[in-house]
């Protein structure tokens, strides 16, 4: 079980936050991570449209080989992105937690403009207790 | 009348308000403003606020979360209106030296108004205990952790605390790192000072250590007067 990495996309489908945690994953450059963010923004919108039982609140889970991506949306729209070992069951937990510390440590930091990259000592450091080196 | 000049808060809200006519600025129409519905008018079960008893101190607590917002955007706002750093700290303090003064009434009142020989403080150090513990309790729903003197400066007195609430979820920038937002709690402590005629400069400082990063150091600078008349009652 191991947790490689975490995105947060805003609402327009701009990547504000990348860390990697347990080594696995290829590394990208910055660029790159921005077109995946935006490129998993727009495969999130045609999920949730996809939906044949009505109105869907889009892609949660998708499933590789060797991992999987799960994608947290919250109400605001801001998506909250974890990418883990297949065999991993925390990633829900985990991604209600972040969503928790984003809420204190991001939304009440007077410093932080909404919807532009975070740059907040005390989110990378709760984050960091949180999830560590990523290994369990 | 009162607001014949559009309210400065009105450009922030919106710019287009600035024009209009003084009905934005009635409580009654401020509503449509606002997304949310009040929810918690007076009612028969719910008294106003002013009906309240002063001296119920259980169960009267402020959700920290809303409170953190507040802050948020009370230094949002100031930072836009001032240039510097030392501005923006001297704002806080000036704010909170508007809640200190009510704070200290409020704790005099609830302390000794019921008393028939009521009493007031008048040495220093008990002066300082009282900060350090009641209004530290009153304002923050805990006692502070440390209350020192200082070696070099026998007028410069320091009240520490390990994790000021009004912080907890603030950080501040590296560019800026010489802010401490606690200068509205010396604001508060000033006021306090200054009420009970202990005039003093009170400022705050961050001082972190390994255990505490957040740790606050509020830094009082009294008046020469005071110390005079602290010798004169020994």
């Amino acid at each position: 079980m191991a947790i490689f990495g975490l995105w947060v996309i805003n609402k327009a489908g701009g990547l504000v936050y990348q860390r990697n945690f347990a080594d696995g994953l290829a590394l990208l450059t910055s660029n790159e991570y921005l077109v995946l963010a935006g490129t998993l923004h727009g495969i999130h919108a045609i999920t949730s449209r996809l939906s044949p039982m009505g109105s869907s609140s889009g892609v949660q889970v998708i499933e590789g080989e060797s991992f999987k991506i799960n994608i947290f949306l919250t109400v605001t729209g801001t998506k909250f992105v974890l990418l883990t070992s297949l065999s991993d069951t925390t990633a829900e937990v985990v991604l209600q937690r972040v969503y928790d510390i984003y809420a204190d440590a991001v939304m009440k930091n007077p410093f932080h403009t909404p919807e532009m990259p975070i740059r907040s000592e005390g989110f990378d450091t709760r984050i960091g207790t949180l999830i560590g080196t990523g290994q369990t | 009348m009162a607001y014949a000049q559009p309210h400065p808060r009105l450009s922030v809200v919106s710019t287009s308000s600035q024009s209009s006519s003084i009905d934005h600025l009635s409580p009654t129409t401020s509503s449509t403003r606002f997304s949310l519905p009040s929810t918690n008018k007076p009612g028969p079960n719910r008294p106003n606020i002013y009906d309240r008893n002063l001296n119920k101190t259980r169960a009267s607590e402020v959700s920290a979360a809303a409170f953190a917002f507040l802050f948020s955007e009370i230094i949002q706002y100031t930072q836009k209106r001032v240039s510097g750093i030392n501005d923006l700290e001297r704002q806080l303090n000036t704010l909170g030296y508007r809640i200190g003064t009510r704070v200290l009434e409020l704790l005099v009142w609830r302390t000794e108004g019921s008393s028939k020989t009521p009493k007031r403080e008048t040495k220093l150090l008990s002066v300082l205990m009282m900060i350090h513990t009641k209004v530290w309790k009153a304002v923050f729903g805990k006692p502070a952790d440390a209350i020192e003197r200082s070696v070099e400066n026998p007028d410069e007195y320091m009240i520490i605390d390990n994790d000021p609430p009004i912080e907890r979820h603030i950080s501040v920038p590296r560019d800026m790192s010489q802010l401490s937002c606690s200068s509205f709690s010396a604001g508060i402590v000033e006021a306090v000072l200054d009420g009970l005629s202990f005039p003093a400069r009170v400022t705050a400082h961050n001082t972190p250590n390994s255990q505490s990063p957040n740790r606050t150091t509020i830094l009082i600078k009294l008046e020469k007067v005071v110390l005079e008349r602290e010798e004169l009652l020994k």
